[in-house]
Protein backbone atom coordinates (compact mmCIF):
# COMPACT_ATOMS: atom_id res chain seq x y z
CA UNK A 1 0.00 0.00 0.00
CA UNK A 2 1.16 3.51 -0.78
CA UNK A 3 0.10 6.60 1.13
CA UNK A 4 -0.23 9.63 -1.14
CA UNK A 5 -0.21 12.97 0.62
CA UNK A 6 -0.97 15.77 -1.83
CA UNK A 7 -0.48 19.22 -0.32
CA UNK A 8 -2.85 20.97 -2.73
CA UNK A 9 -5.98 20.29 -4.73
CA UNK A 10 -3.98 20.33 -7.99
CA UNK A 11 -1.59 17.74 -6.58
CA UNK A 12 -4.55 15.62 -5.47
CA UNK A 13 -6.07 15.68 -8.97
CA UNK A 14 -2.71 14.79 -10.50
CA UNK A 15 -2.31 11.89 -8.09
CA UNK A 16 -5.82 10.61 -8.84
CA UNK A 17 -5.11 10.86 -12.58
CA UNK A 18 -1.91 8.92 -12.20
CA UNK A 19 -3.47 6.33 -9.86
CA UNK A 20 -7.18 6.03 -10.70
CA UNK A 21 -7.55 3.12 -8.27
CA UNK A 22 -6.38 5.28 -5.36
CA UNK A 23 -8.96 5.42 -2.59
CA UNK A 24 -9.52 8.97 -1.32
CA UNK A 25 -9.53 9.27 2.46
CA UNK A 26 -10.67 12.38 4.30
CA UNK A 27 -12.52 11.80 7.59
CA UNK A 28 -11.70 8.10 7.35
CA UNK A 29 -14.97 7.10 8.99
CA UNK A 30 -15.77 4.66 6.17
CA UNK A 31 -12.37 3.84 4.67
CA UNK A 32 -10.58 3.09 7.93
CA UNK A 33 -13.34 0.73 9.06
CA UNK A 34 -12.87 -1.27 5.88
CA UNK A 35 -9.09 -1.33 6.34
CA UNK A 36 -9.29 -2.17 10.06
CA UNK A 37 -11.54 -5.12 9.27
CA UNK A 38 -9.45 -6.28 6.35
CA UNK A 39 -12.33 -5.78 3.95
CA UNK A 40 -10.27 -3.59 1.74
CA UNK A 41 -6.60 -3.32 0.87
CA UNK A 42 -6.31 -0.44 -1.58
CA UNK A 43 -3.10 -0.15 -3.51
CA UNK A 44 -3.05 3.59 -2.84
CA UNK A 45 -4.59 5.71 -0.14
CA UNK A 46 -5.05 9.32 -1.21
CA UNK A 47 -5.08 11.50 1.89
CA UNK A 48 -7.09 14.69 1.39
CA UNK A 49 -6.59 16.10 4.91
CA UNK A 50 -3.90 18.49 3.78
CA UNK A 51 -6.04 20.05 1.06
CA UNK A 52 -7.32 23.09 2.93
CA UNK A 53 -9.72 24.19 0.17
CA UNK A 54 -11.91 21.19 0.92
CA UNK A 55 -12.65 22.49 4.43
CA UNK A 56 -14.06 25.83 3.26
CA UNK A 57 -17.55 26.89 2.26
CA UNK A 58 -18.95 29.92 0.51
CA UNK A 59 -22.47 31.23 0.91
CA UNK A 60 -23.62 32.63 -2.42
CA UNK A 61 -26.80 34.30 -3.63
CA UNK A 62 -28.60 31.12 -4.57
CA UNK A 63 -26.60 28.33 -3.07
CA UNK A 64 -23.89 27.26 -0.68
CA UNK A 65 -20.71 25.82 -2.11
CA UNK A 66 -19.79 23.33 0.58
CA UNK A 67 -16.26 21.96 0.48
CA UNK A 68 -16.19 18.16 0.37
CA UNK A 69 -14.41 17.81 3.71
CA UNK A 70 -16.29 20.38 5.80
CA UNK A 71 -17.08 18.33 8.91
CA UNK A 72 -20.69 17.77 9.92
CA UNK A 73 -19.95 19.65 13.15
CA UNK A 74 -19.18 22.80 11.13
CA UNK A 75 -22.39 22.42 9.10
CA UNK A 76 -24.44 22.17 12.30
CA UNK A 77 -22.72 25.18 13.82
CA UNK A 78 -22.48 27.49 10.83
CA UNK A 79 -25.01 26.64 8.14
CA UNK A 80 -28.25 26.00 10.02
CA UNK A 81 -29.96 29.06 8.49
CA UNK A 82 -28.90 28.41 4.90
CA UNK A 83 -29.12 24.61 4.95
CA UNK A 84 -31.57 23.67 7.71
CA UNK A 85 -32.31 20.19 6.33
CA UNK A 86 -28.66 19.29 5.98
CA UNK A 87 -27.88 20.73 9.41
CA UNK A 88 -30.56 18.51 10.95
CA UNK A 89 -29.26 15.51 9.03
CA UNK A 90 -25.70 16.30 10.12
CA UNK A 91 -26.78 16.27 13.74
CA UNK A 92 -28.04 12.70 13.34
CA UNK A 93 -24.68 11.45 12.10
CA UNK A 94 -23.15 9.00 14.57
CA UNK A 95 -21.41 10.86 17.41
CA UNK A 96 -19.45 14.06 18.07
CA UNK A 97 -16.18 12.24 17.30
CA UNK A 98 -17.45 11.10 13.90
CA UNK A 99 -19.09 14.45 13.10
CA UNK A 100 -15.75 16.14 13.78
CA UNK A 101 -14.13 14.10 11.00
CA UNK A 102 -16.75 13.11 8.48
CA UNK A 103 -18.21 15.35 5.79
CA UNK A 104 -20.63 15.33 2.89
CA UNK A 105 -17.90 14.52 0.35
CA UNK A 106 -17.34 11.19 2.05
CA UNK A 107 -21.05 10.48 2.18
CA UNK A 108 -21.25 11.12 -1.57
CA UNK A 109 -18.08 9.19 -2.35
CA UNK A 110 -19.29 6.14 -0.44
CA UNK A 111 -22.81 6.61 -1.84
CA UNK A 112 -24.33 4.23 0.68
CA UNK A 113 -28.13 4.29 0.55
CA UNK A 114 -27.92 4.84 4.32
CA UNK A 115 -25.76 7.97 4.15
CA UNK A 116 -27.42 10.57 6.35
CA UNK A 117 -26.78 13.59 4.12
CA UNK A 118 -28.43 12.20 0.97
CA UNK A 119 -32.14 12.77 1.75
CA UNK A 120 -31.38 16.36 2.79
CA UNK A 121 -29.40 17.01 -0.41
CA UNK A 122 -32.15 15.50 -2.58
CA UNK A 123 -34.84 17.57 -0.86
CA UNK A 124 -32.92 20.85 -0.94
CA UNK A 125 -31.66 20.41 -4.50
CA UNK A 126 -27.92 20.12 -5.07
CA UNK A 127 -25.16 19.57 -7.59
CA UNK A 128 -21.93 17.70 -6.99
CA UNK A 129 -18.82 19.50 -8.24
CA UNK A 130 -16.54 16.79 -9.56
CA UNK A 131 -13.09 17.58 -10.88
CA UNK A 132 -10.24 15.83 -12.62
CA UNK A 133 -7.19 16.97 -14.53
CA UNK A 134 -9.54 16.94 -17.53
CA UNK A 135 -11.77 19.61 -16.05
CA UNK A 136 -14.72 20.34 -13.77
CA UNK A 137 -18.33 19.30 -14.10
CA UNK A 138 -21.46 19.63 -12.03
CA UNK A 139 -23.49 16.47 -11.53
CA UNK A 140 -27.15 17.00 -10.52
CA UNK A 141 -27.78 15.16 -7.26
CA UNK A 142 -30.62 13.18 -8.87
CA UNK A 143 -28.14 11.70 -11.33
CA UNK A 144 -25.32 11.14 -8.88
CA UNK A 145 -26.40 7.92 -7.19
CA UNK A 146 -26.17 5.10 -9.72
CA UNK A 147 -26.44 1.96 -7.58
CA UNK A 148 -25.72 0.48 -4.17
CA UNK A 149 -22.54 2.27 -3.12
CA UNK A 150 -22.04 3.45 -6.68
CA UNK A 151 -21.94 6.97 -8.00
CA UNK A 152 -21.45 8.87 -11.22
CA UNK A 153 -17.80 9.78 -10.62
CA UNK A 154 -15.22 8.79 -13.22
CA UNK A 155 -12.17 6.91 -11.91
CA UNK A 156 -9.95 9.99 -12.18
CA UNK A 157 -12.44 12.37 -10.56
CA UNK A 158 -12.55 13.70 -7.03
CA UNK A 159 -15.39 15.54 -5.29
CA UNK A 160 -14.38 19.15 -4.78
CA UNK A 161 -17.61 20.50 -3.32
CA UNK A 162 -21.35 20.22 -3.33
CA UNK A 163 -23.53 23.16 -4.34
CA UNK A 164 -26.69 23.13 -2.26
CA UNK A 165 -29.61 25.48 -2.85
CA UNK A 166 -30.14 27.84 0.05
CA UNK A 167 -33.42 27.21 1.83
CA UNK A 168 -36.28 29.42 0.68
CA UNK A 169 -38.73 27.76 3.06
CA UNK A 170 -38.90 25.31 5.96
CA UNK A 171 -37.01 22.03 5.74
CA UNK A 172 -37.16 18.94 7.91
CA UNK A 173 -35.29 15.71 8.35
CA UNK A 174 -36.32 12.55 10.12
CA UNK A 175 -34.44 9.32 10.77
CA UNK A 176 -35.47 6.01 12.28
CA UNK A 177 -33.03 4.09 14.46
CA UNK A 178 -32.80 2.24 17.73
CA UNK A 179 -31.43 5.25 19.56
CA UNK A 180 -30.45 8.84 18.89
CA UNK A 181 -26.68 8.45 18.61
CA UNK A 182 -24.48 6.01 16.74
CA UNK A 183 -27.22 4.74 14.51
CA UNK A 184 -27.11 3.72 10.88
CA UNK A 185 -30.48 4.76 9.56
CA UNK A 186 -33.13 2.05 9.35
CA UNK A 187 -34.62 4.61 7.01
CA UNK A 188 -34.61 8.39 6.75
CA UNK A 189 -36.65 11.12 5.12
CA UNK A 190 -35.94 14.69 4.13
CA UNK A 191 -38.50 17.25 3.02
CA UNK A 192 -38.10 20.81 1.82
CA UNK A 193 -40.75 23.37 0.98
CA UNK A 194 -39.75 25.70 -1.84
CA UNK A 195 -42.25 28.58 -1.72
CA UNK A 196 -40.46 30.50 -4.48
CA UNK A 197 -41.09 27.77 -7.04
CA UNK A 198 -44.16 26.51 -5.16
CA UNK A 199 -42.82 23.01 -5.03
CA UNK A 200 -42.07 20.40 -2.44
CA UNK A 201 -39.03 18.14 -2.72
CA UNK A 202 -38.31 14.94 -0.85
CA UNK A 203 -35.44 12.56 -0.21
CA UNK A 204 -35.60 8.97 1.05
CA UNK A 205 -32.66 7.17 2.62
CA UNK A 206 -32.07 3.46 3.33
CA UNK A 207 -35.24 2.33 1.63
CA UNK A 208 -34.06 1.65 -1.92
CA UNK A 209 -30.77 0.63 -3.58
CA UNK A 210 -29.89 4.32 -3.78
CA UNK A 211 -31.15 7.46 -2.06
CA UNK A 212 -34.23 8.51 -4.04
CA UNK A 213 -36.83 11.22 -4.32
CA UNK A 214 -40.51 10.35 -4.07
CA UNK A 215 -41.30 12.07 -7.36
CA UNK A 216 -44.86 10.85 -7.78
CA UNK A 217 -45.63 11.99 -4.24
CA UNK A 218 -44.06 15.38 -4.95
CA UNK A 219 -46.12 15.81 -8.12
CA UNK A 220 -49.31 14.85 -6.33
CA UNK A 221 -48.64 17.29 -3.48
CA UNK A 222 -47.52 20.11 -5.76
CA UNK A 223 -50.75 19.78 -7.73
CA UNK A 224 -52.90 19.57 -4.57
CA UNK A 225 -51.26 22.64 -3.03
CA UNK A 226 -51.60 24.62 -6.25
CA UNK A 227 -55.19 23.62 -6.79
CA UNK A 228 -56.27 24.61 -3.30
CA UNK A 229 -54.31 27.86 -3.37
CA UNK A 230 -52.47 26.64 -0.29
CA UNK A 231 -49.26 28.57 -0.95
CA UNK A 232 -51.28 31.80 -0.77
CA UNK A 233 -53.99 31.05 1.75
CA UNK A 234 -51.73 29.03 4.08
CA UNK A 235 -54.58 26.69 5.01
CA UNK A 236 -54.04 23.49 6.93
CA UNK A 237 -53.36 20.57 4.60
CA UNK A 238 -56.30 18.16 4.75
CA UNK A 239 -55.53 14.84 6.45
CA UNK A 240 -56.61 13.01 3.30
CA UNK A 241 -54.02 14.90 1.23
CA UNK A 242 -51.29 14.24 3.81
CA UNK A 243 -52.22 10.57 3.86
CA UNK A 244 -52.15 10.26 0.09
CA UNK A 245 -48.74 11.99 0.06
CA UNK A 246 -47.48 9.61 2.76
CA UNK A 247 -48.76 6.56 0.86
CA UNK A 248 -47.06 7.72 -2.34
CA UNK A 249 -43.79 8.27 -0.47
CA UNK A 250 -44.01 4.76 0.95
CA UNK A 251 -44.68 3.49 -2.56
CA UNK A 252 -41.53 5.19 -3.83
CA UNK A 253 -39.46 2.86 -1.64
CA UNK A 254 -37.90 -0.33 -2.87
CA UNK A 255 -36.49 -1.62 0.41
CA UNK A 256 -34.95 -4.89 1.52
CA UNK A 257 -35.13 -6.94 4.71
CA UNK A 258 -31.88 -6.73 6.63
CA UNK A 259 -30.53 -6.74 10.17
CA UNK A 260 -31.72 -3.19 10.78
CA UNK A 261 -35.32 -3.67 9.70
CA UNK A 262 -37.74 -5.36 7.37
CA UNK A 263 -38.84 -4.00 4.02
CA UNK A 264 -42.43 -3.60 5.17
CA UNK A 265 -41.36 -1.74 8.32
CA UNK A 266 -39.26 0.62 6.22
CA UNK A 267 -42.14 1.33 3.87
CA UNK A 268 -44.43 2.01 6.79
CA UNK A 269 -41.90 4.21 8.58
CA UNK A 270 -41.17 6.27 5.46
CA UNK A 271 -44.92 6.97 5.16
CA UNK A 272 -45.07 8.08 8.79
CA UNK A 273 -42.00 10.30 8.42
CA UNK A 274 -43.38 11.81 5.21
CA UNK A 275 -46.63 12.78 6.91
CA UNK A 276 -44.85 14.17 9.98
CA UNK A 277 -42.23 16.18 8.12
CA UNK A 278 -44.92 17.60 5.84
CA UNK A 279 -46.95 18.66 8.89
CA UNK A 280 -43.93 20.17 10.65
CA UNK A 281 -42.75 22.15 7.64
CA UNK A 282 -46.22 23.26 6.62
CA UNK A 283 -47.04 24.47 10.14
CA UNK A 284 -43.79 26.39 10.10
CA UNK A 285 -44.66 27.88 6.70
CA UNK A 286 -48.16 28.87 7.84
CA UNK A 287 -46.98 30.30 11.16
CA UNK A 288 -45.39 33.56 10.07
CA UNK A 289 -47.91 33.97 7.26
CA UNK A 290 -50.85 34.24 9.60
CA UNK A 291 -49.28 37.09 11.52
CA UNK A 292 -47.50 38.76 8.61
CA UNK A 293 -50.60 38.78 6.37
CA UNK A 294 -49.65 37.77 2.91
CA UNK A 295 -45.97 38.54 3.13
CA UNK A 296 -44.11 36.11 0.94
CA UNK B 1 6.68 5.01 6.26
CA UNK B 2 7.74 7.44 8.93
CA UNK B 3 5.29 9.66 10.79
CA UNK B 4 6.28 12.75 12.75
CA UNK B 5 3.80 14.37 15.04
CA UNK B 6 3.35 15.86 18.50
CA UNK B 7 1.89 13.72 21.25
CA UNK B 8 1.04 15.27 24.60
CA UNK B 9 3.27 18.22 23.85
CA UNK B 10 6.32 16.21 22.79
CA UNK B 11 7.56 15.66 19.24
CA UNK B 12 7.36 11.98 18.33
CA UNK B 13 8.59 9.94 15.43
CA UNK B 14 7.17 6.56 14.48
CA UNK B 15 9.09 4.40 12.02
CA UNK B 16 8.09 1.47 9.82
CA UNK B 17 4.46 2.47 10.02
CA UNK B 18 2.28 0.47 7.66
CA UNK B 19 0.32 2.77 5.34
CA UNK B 20 -3.03 1.36 6.40
CA UNK B 21 -2.27 1.59 10.08
CA UNK B 22 -4.46 3.64 12.40
CA UNK B 23 -3.30 6.40 14.69
CA UNK B 24 -4.58 4.25 17.55
CA UNK B 25 -2.22 1.41 16.63
CA UNK B 26 0.74 3.80 16.40
CA UNK B 27 -0.04 5.29 19.81
CA UNK B 28 -0.49 1.94 21.54
CA UNK B 29 1.97 -0.35 19.81
CA UNK B 30 4.72 1.97 18.59
CA UNK B 31 4.76 4.79 21.13
CA UNK B 32 3.90 2.77 24.23
CA UNK B 33 0.80 4.78 25.04
CA UNK B 34 -1.83 2.14 25.83
CA UNK B 35 -4.24 4.57 27.50
CA UNK B 36 -6.36 4.91 24.38
CA UNK B 37 -8.24 1.63 24.16
CA UNK B 38 -8.78 -0.58 21.16
CA UNK B 39 -12.29 -2.00 21.21
CA UNK B 40 -14.54 -1.76 18.17
CA UNK B 41 -12.13 -0.44 15.52
CA UNK B 42 -15.06 1.14 13.69
CA UNK B 43 -15.79 4.37 15.53
CA UNK B 44 -18.77 2.96 17.38
CA UNK B 45 -17.49 2.90 20.95
CA UNK B 46 -15.30 5.96 21.53
CA UNK B 47 -12.76 4.04 23.66
CA UNK B 48 -9.94 5.31 21.47
CA UNK B 49 -10.95 8.99 21.63
CA UNK B 50 -8.02 11.43 21.45
CA UNK B 51 -7.73 15.12 20.61
CA UNK B 52 -6.45 15.78 17.08
CA UNK B 53 -5.48 19.45 16.84
CA UNK B 54 -7.80 19.96 19.78
CA UNK B 55 -10.77 18.13 18.30
CA UNK B 56 -12.04 14.84 19.78
CA UNK B 57 -11.81 12.04 17.22
CA UNK B 58 -11.76 8.26 17.17
CA UNK B 59 -8.07 7.48 16.72
CA UNK B 60 -8.97 4.11 15.17
CA UNK B 61 -10.41 6.00 12.19
CA UNK B 62 -7.47 8.32 11.63
CA UNK B 63 -4.88 6.87 9.27
CA UNK B 64 -1.44 7.20 10.84
CA UNK B 65 -0.23 9.21 7.86
CA UNK B 66 -3.01 11.71 8.40
CA UNK B 67 -1.51 12.57 11.80
CA UNK B 68 1.71 13.80 10.17
CA UNK B 69 2.65 17.19 11.59
CA UNK B 70 -0.39 17.35 13.83
CA UNK B 71 -0.94 17.70 17.54
CA UNK B 72 -2.37 14.80 19.55
CA UNK B 73 -3.49 14.70 23.17
CA UNK B 74 -4.20 11.28 24.67
CA UNK B 75 -5.53 10.38 28.10
CA UNK B 76 -1.91 10.14 29.25
CA UNK B 77 -1.51 13.85 28.55
CA UNK B 78 -4.84 14.91 29.98
CA UNK B 79 -3.49 16.10 33.34
CA UNK B 80 -0.91 18.33 31.66
CA UNK B 81 -3.46 19.57 29.18
CA UNK B 82 -5.92 20.47 31.95
CA UNK B 83 -3.20 22.15 33.96
CA UNK B 84 -2.12 24.30 31.04
CA UNK B 85 -5.70 25.28 30.47
CA UNK B 86 -6.35 26.08 34.11
CA UNK B 87 -3.68 28.71 34.22
CA UNK B 88 -0.49 29.49 32.46
CA UNK B 89 1.01 30.00 35.89
CA UNK B 90 1.20 26.25 36.40
CA UNK B 91 3.69 25.90 33.57
CA UNK B 92 6.05 28.37 35.17
CA UNK B 93 6.90 25.77 37.76
CA UNK B 94 8.05 23.37 35.09
CA UNK B 95 5.62 20.80 36.40
CA UNK B 96 3.89 20.44 33.07
CA UNK B 97 7.05 20.47 31.00
CA UNK B 98 8.95 17.50 29.66
CA UNK B 99 10.27 16.72 33.14
CA UNK B 100 6.83 15.57 34.19
CA UNK B 101 6.63 11.96 35.26
CA UNK B 102 4.00 11.14 32.68
CA UNK B 103 6.12 12.34 29.80
CA UNK B 104 9.68 11.20 30.21
CA UNK B 105 11.89 8.10 30.24
CA UNK B 106 13.07 6.66 27.00
CA UNK B 107 13.18 2.89 26.89
CA UNK B 108 16.39 0.93 26.55
CA UNK B 109 15.60 0.23 22.91
CA UNK B 110 15.48 3.93 22.27
CA UNK B 111 11.74 3.87 22.05
CA UNK B 112 10.01 6.23 24.37
CA UNK B 113 7.96 4.64 27.06
CA UNK B 114 5.29 6.64 28.63
CA UNK B 115 2.93 6.71 31.57
CA UNK B 116 5.30 5.71 34.36
CA UNK B 117 2.58 4.41 36.58
CA UNK B 118 0.04 3.38 34.03
CA UNK B 119 -0.57 0.17 35.95
CA UNK B 120 -1.19 1.71 39.32
CA UNK B 121 -1.86 5.35 38.67
CA UNK B 122 0.16 6.15 41.77
CA UNK B 123 2.42 9.12 41.70
CA UNK B 124 0.67 10.51 38.66
CA UNK B 125 -1.07 13.82 38.87
CA UNK B 126 -4.65 13.67 37.65
CA UNK B 127 -6.77 16.04 35.63
CA UNK B 128 -9.84 17.35 37.47
CA UNK B 129 -12.07 15.17 35.28
CA UNK B 130 -10.04 12.09 36.25
CA UNK B 131 -10.32 12.91 39.95
CA UNK B 132 -14.04 13.49 39.54
CA UNK B 133 -14.46 10.05 37.90
CA UNK B 134 -12.72 8.45 40.87
CA UNK B 135 -14.65 10.45 43.45
CA UNK B 136 -17.99 9.74 41.82
CA UNK B 137 -17.30 6.02 41.39
CA UNK B 138 -17.63 6.35 37.64
CA UNK B 139 -15.00 3.73 36.84
CA UNK B 140 -16.10 0.13 36.71
CA UNK B 141 -14.10 -2.15 34.40
CA UNK B 142 -12.36 0.98 33.15
CA UNK B 143 -12.14 0.13 29.49
CA UNK B 144 -14.35 2.98 28.30
CA UNK B 145 -12.91 5.42 30.83
CA UNK B 146 -10.00 6.94 28.84
CA UNK B 147 -12.27 7.82 25.93
CA UNK B 148 -14.91 9.24 28.22
CA UNK B 149 -12.31 11.32 30.04
CA UNK B 150 -10.98 12.85 26.84
CA UNK B 151 -14.49 13.55 25.52
CA UNK B 152 -15.77 14.94 28.83
CA UNK B 153 -12.70 17.11 29.34
CA UNK B 154 -13.10 18.62 25.90
CA UNK B 155 -16.76 19.37 26.54
CA UNK B 156 -15.94 21.13 29.84
CA UNK B 157 -13.34 23.18 27.99
CA UNK B 158 -15.96 24.36 25.48
CA UNK B 159 -18.93 24.44 27.80
CA UNK B 160 -18.04 25.01 31.46
CA UNK B 161 -21.66 24.93 32.55
CA UNK B 162 -23.25 21.99 30.72
CA UNK B 163 -26.83 20.84 31.09
CA UNK B 164 -27.51 17.13 31.44
CA UNK B 165 -28.54 17.10 27.80
CA UNK B 166 -25.23 18.71 26.83
CA UNK B 167 -23.32 16.04 28.76
CA UNK B 168 -25.33 13.22 27.22
CA UNK B 169 -24.77 14.57 23.74
CA UNK B 170 -21.04 15.13 24.28
CA UNK B 171 -20.65 11.57 25.54
CA UNK B 172 -23.04 9.97 23.05
CA UNK B 173 -20.15 8.49 21.10
CA UNK B 174 -18.70 6.69 24.11
CA UNK B 175 -20.13 3.34 25.12
CA UNK B 176 -19.87 1.88 28.63
CA UNK B 177 -20.91 -1.77 28.66
CA UNK B 178 -20.85 -1.95 32.46
CA UNK B 179 -23.80 0.44 32.00
CA UNK B 180 -22.44 2.85 34.57
CA UNK B 181 -23.76 5.93 32.85
CA UNK B 182 -25.42 7.47 35.92
CA UNK B 183 -22.13 7.60 37.81
CA UNK B 184 -20.43 8.97 34.72
CA UNK B 185 -23.03 11.74 34.55
CA UNK B 186 -22.40 12.39 38.26
CA UNK B 187 -18.67 12.61 37.62
CA UNK B 188 -19.01 15.15 34.82
CA UNK B 189 -21.44 17.24 36.87
CA UNK B 190 -18.95 17.10 39.75
CA UNK B 191 -16.05 18.18 37.55
CA UNK B 192 -18.14 21.05 36.15
CA UNK B 193 -19.12 22.19 39.64
CA UNK B 194 -15.52 22.06 40.87
CA UNK B 195 -14.38 23.92 37.78
CA UNK B 196 -16.97 26.61 38.53
CA UNK B 197 -15.81 26.93 42.15
CA UNK B 198 -12.20 27.27 41.09
CA UNK B 199 -12.88 30.28 38.92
Amino acid sequence: MDFLRPASWEDALAAKAEHPTAVPIAGGTDVMVEINFDHRRPEYLLDLNRVGDLYEWEVGEESVRLGASVPYTRIMENLRAELPGLALASHTVASPQIRNRGGVGGNLGTASPAGDAHPALLAAGAEVEAESVRGTRRIPIDAFYTGVKRNALAPDELIRAVHIKKADGPQQYSKVGTRNAMVIAVCAFGLALHPQSRTVRTGIGSAAPTPVRAKTAEEFLNAALEEGGFWDNGKIIAPSVAKQFADLCAAACNPIDDVRGTASYRRHAVGVMARRTLTWTWESYRGPRRTAKGAA
Amino acid sequence: MRVNFTVNGRPQEADDVWEGESLLYVLRERLGLPGSKNACEQGECGSCTVRLDGVPVCSCLVAAGQAEGRDIVTVEGLADHAKQRAGHSGCGTGSCGPADASASLDGADGRPTRGTDSHTGEGTELAPIQQAFIDAGAVQCGFCTPGLLVAADEMLERNPNPSDADIREALSGNLCRCTGYEKIMDAVRLAAARQGEAV
